[in-house]
């Protein structure tokens, strides 16, 4: 299970995603300051720092959320100040939710389906009609979401409504979602918060396996660091909005101010 | 389809026949020529029903056993497979039997150690198995299986980066198979036609609740003939539908999901995994089924519980047509006279309740069910059948080939296992062991001519350990193991667990244990239900603060006492057991429990430990006091010991005397 960087055959080519001095702020919050670093393709990338420190505000900045005052984030090369959210989710970001946000009344099926929508090309017209092109469309989307129950391993609750399966379930049901768009930047926030062990080891086989079977970049935020430390190749550290340190795990274990900030040394 | 001559006619009693298609593979290539189009086997991937046909079978197999032939198995070598019910490790089976190799299942819920032991002891050159989590355990225990050679793996998720040269994908597998087909086109069939009836075509190795396990070897004769004998005395059909959801390792899935399905040639379907079990039911409606009693319990649970949350109106439906179903469905599910309005009312029954329970339950097409394993409530057995599911009861082992009684359809009892199958010789020995003979006796224990010799006599009857005794009509009850079946002073039998499985049938007995061996009547000790009678006395206001306090109220021994009763009753009914009715018995003050020492750690009682610690109690069963005084030491949750004390009531029980049978 423990992956070593680099490891057995995996490629993690160019940078997909820069982000540049961006800095956020809510009126007199300071929610990001300044904050660099990148994510290449290819690999696991984990943002980690204590509550407050502006993790899931980064997510937001790069699916597009939230917009940034200062800074740039560049997307498979290309510059970006302002996107939204349908246009980020359009160029192949997709993500999860640190709350889950799925349909609660839908099935686990109905709810994956949801996450092809952007690929769907015939309009709710044709939709509604269900013949001919439509039809042909929705079973080849069907299929597809068929391969991800597969490889999620939750053909036994294919047709429950998400809202009656426990947590850890409908953890996975978000990921499938995120997954059925066919991203290249996978963001997860804290996929694995509220967890047992057991759901959480599940879970990272599933993070690990789509990174392997797909290629799929990942961005994850995480508080349990034993996980952190054992599935990312590269993990940024935030605290107060600043980056504190950015490296492997193993470099970034070492770091003095990563341990004062976690163990809480006082601030001089 | 159905036309039963069919099925007969080639693989039917003909000697002349029996020859040419005495194994496996045989039967594949003639179900694929008879009726190549003919679905064999399903199972549900990706959301859809995948469907192999016969001739596509047959083609699998003959690939994939010409590519284990260009890896280097031999003819002897033994492959072991691990993995859910899926087609593809079946016809893996077919395939090793095709170049007279044997298949070794193995369960696939073993850990490593476990599966170490079966793969050491069978000598496996070659395994295969289902997915990652299978090739895993594998690869830990490959360095102390000196002999495997070769890991075939199904499943390629997660396989990418086992780069080892001796693991090979079953498709690469069967892509080198095509090579050597291309090459030798005669090769497949050469072989097959080397297979004999008299080949060892399997070794299960039996879970062994005592030492280690036992392999098994049954020859393609045992298998294919008893299949056929079950076939013949069911009458089943090409067009039955089974599901296949009971571990490979297991004799009764190889017989009903591999022997039977070849020789009828009826579909298997493979459920999408073990979570979708009971919906994969209800979307393949079974024909044939097979469920070990536990299962029965399970589905009748569901209901009951789902029945709470129903709207009145439902629930009185409910409780009304199932009163129906218990006075007419079983009579007439045996074929007995019911007049019209019965019948008229069984009908609405079965249109507003029994038929639409069948359809959610999946048993909406049922024609033969089988329990076997162990006893089934009586309560169970009759809820199925008064639906009108066609449940019966069998009694077999690894080492006959699963068939050795079976219930004949219109004579059906809950507490017999039914008359010998078709072939099979039955003996009573002196000590009341029952003994078989017959075409399905296994071969010998793999590696282990001890135990063959003690399990098999020179001229082939079988110990089961097993004591029984034949009823008035020739149905075999099985009793209890022939090691705790003991005599009274007067000399009748005394099967200890008979009597305390009859006790325990009461939702409000936990736990029974019966003492009588040398000595002049049956006595019992009674452990209630806490959670059942607690609620009986919170319904009665009858208040408790413990579990003690529960077990010495006289309302409770009042109630237990009529559980007794009834047992007498039944007890009385049977010829052979009539003299060991209870006597006396006593509610014990403590639940049994396995920190105790008690109980084994897999709830059976340890009789002789409970006697020794509770001899003051034995004692005043086989004395004439009302009560005792007793007190025990206990162990609690967290480890500390302490004492209770309490005193015990001892209450008499009228016998009923031996009843001539009704009806």
């Amino acid at each position: 299970m423990a992956k070593g960087n680099g490891s057995n055959g995996r490629r993690i080519a160019g940078v997909l995603l820069n982000v540049e001095d961006v800095s956020l702020s809510f009126g007199g919050v300071q929610a990001l300051e300044d904050v660099t670093f990148n994510v290449r393709e290819g690999e696991i990338r984990a943002i980690i720092g204590p509550n407050g420190a502006g993790k899931s505000s980064m997510l937001n900045c790069i699916n597009g959320f939230y917009h940034p005052q200062g800074g740039t984030i560049t997307y498979k090369g290309t510059k970006r100040k302002q996107m939204r959210p349908h246009e980020a989710a359009a160029q192949g970001i997709a993500r999860t939710f640190q709350n889950i946000a799925l349909f609660k009344g839908m099935s686990t099926l109905d709810n994956i389906m949801t996450g092809r929508n952007l690929k769907m090309r015939r309009n709710f017209l044709w939709q509604a009609l269900y013949i001919g092109p439509a039809r042909r469309e929705e079973m080849e989307h069907r299929a597809f979401v068929e391969h991800i129950i597969d490889f999620l391993e939750i053909q036994a609750i294919r047709k429950q409504p998400v809202g009656k399966l426990p947590y850890g379930l409908q953890k996975r049901v978000e990921l499938g979602r995120a997954l059925a768009a066919e991203p290249d930047l996978l963001l997860l926030d804290e996929p694995m918060a509220g967890m047992n062990t057991e759901e959480k080891e599940d879970m990272c086989r599933f993070i690990l396996d789509v990174n392997d079977e797909f290629g799929t970049t990942i961005v994850l935020i995480e508080h349990d660091m034993g996980v952190v430390m054992d599935i990312s190749d590269r993990v940024v550290v935030l605290d107060y909005g600043k980056l504190l340190a950015d490296g492997t795990p193993n470099e970034v274990r070492r770091n003095k101010q990563v341990i004062d900030a976690y163990l809480g040394a006082v601030h001089d | 389809m159905n036309d039963a001559s069919q099925v007969a006619g080639p693989h039917g009693g003909e000697k002349k026949l029996d020859t040419r298609l005495d194994t496996f593979p045989k039967l594949l290539l003639e179900n694929a020529r008879r009726h190549g189009d003919k679905h064999a086997a399903r199972e549900k991937e990706f959301g859809i029903w995948q469907s192999w046909t016969w001739r596509q079978l047959a083609k699998d197999v003959r690939e994939l056993a010409c590519g284990l032939a260009s890896l280097g198995f031999q003819r002897g070598d033994k492959l072991a497979i691990v993995g859910d019910n899926r087609p593809r490790l079946y016809g893996a089976m077919c395939a090793v039997q095709s170049l007279g190799g044997i298949p070794v299942p193995m369960y696939q819920d073993s850990v490593a150690e476990e599966l170490q032991f079966v793969m050491d002891h069978a000598e496996a050159r070659f395994a295969i198995a289902e997915d990652q989590e299978q090739v895993d355990k594998l690869l830990e225990i490959k360095e102390r299986c000196p002999k495997l050679q070769t890991i075939i793996y199904e499943d390629a998720r997660g396989m990418r980066h086992y780069d080892q040269a001796f693991i090979f994908s079953s498709k690469d597998v069967q892509i080198k198979g095509r090579e050597l087909d291309t090459k030798r086109p005669d090769f497949f069939e050469s072989e097959v036609a080397k297979g004999k009836g008299s080949d060892v075509s399997i070794i299960l190795y039996t879970s062994g609740t005592t030492g280690r396990p036992k392999g098994v070897m049954l020859t393609h004769d045992n298998v294919r003939i008893t299949a056929k004998n079950g076939i013949q005395r069911d009458g089943l059909r090409q067009d039955e539908e089974v599901l296949a959801y009971l571990p490979m390792a297991w004799v009764g899935d190889h017989i009903f999901s591999y022997g039977q399905a070849y020789v009828a040639g009826f579909c298997v379907s493979c459920p999408e995994s073990s979570d979708t079990v009971m919906h994969d039911l209800r979307e393949i409606g079974p024909t044939y089924f097979f469920a070990p009693p536990r299962v029965y319990e399970n589905l009748l649970t569901t209901v009951m519980i789902r029945m709470e949350d129903a709207s009145a109106l439902k629930r009185a439906l409910f409780h009304y047509f199932m009163g129906v179903a218990k006075r007419i469905g079983i009579p007439m599910l045996d074929g007995k006279p019911i007049s019209l309005g019965k019948r008229l009312l069984y009908g609405l029954g079965t249109l507003l309740v029994y038929g639409p329970l069948k359809n959610t339950l999946g048993l909406s097409r049922i024609r033969i069910a089988y329990t076997a394993g162990e006893a089934i409530g009586p309560d169970i057995f009759d809820f199925y059948r008064s639906l009108g599911v066609n449940v019966k009861q069998l009694y077999g082992q690894t080492e006959s080939s699963v068939f050795v009684t079976m219930q004949p359809n219109g004579e059906i009892k809950p507490d017999t296992v039914g008359t010998p199958a078709l072939q099979v010789e039955i003996k009573i020995a002196d000590n009341g062991e029952v003994l078989y003979r017959g075409p399905g006796v296994f071969h010998s224990y793999y590696k282990n001519p001890e135990a063959t010799a003690e399990a098999k006599t020179q001229d082939g009857w079988v110990h089961t350990g097993d004591a029984g005794f034949f009823d008035e009509d020739g149905h075999l009850k099985i009793i209890d193991r022939a090691k705790d079946v003991g005599k009274l002073n007067d000399g009748t039998m005394f099967a200890p667990k008979y009597i305390e499985n009859k006790l325990k049938f009461f939702p409000q007995i936990k736990e029974a244990v019966a003492y009588g061996n040398d000595r002049d009547y049956v006595g019992a000790f009674i452990n209630i239900d806490l959670e059942a009678v607690g609620n009986w006395a919170e319904r009665h206001h009858i208040p408790y603060a413990s579990y003690q306090e529960l077990a010495t109220r006289k309302e409770v021994i009042d109630l237990i006492h009529e559980c007794v009763e009834k047992v007498n009753a039944d007890l009385a009914a049977d010829a052979k057991l009539s003299g060991s009715q209870i006597r006396r018995f006593l509610v014990l003050h403590k639940e049994l429990d396995a920190d105790d020492g008690e109980l084994t750690r897999t709830r059976k009682v340890r009789r002789g430990f409970v006697a020794e610690r509770y001899g003051k109690l034995v004692d005043a069963l086989y004395s004439d006091t009302n009560t005792c005084a007793v007190e025990t030491e206990v162990t609690f949750e967290d480890g500390r010991t302490g004492k209770i004390k309490a005193e015990v009531e001892l209450r008499n029980v009228d016998v009923v005397a031996p009843v001539a049978r009704a009806s």
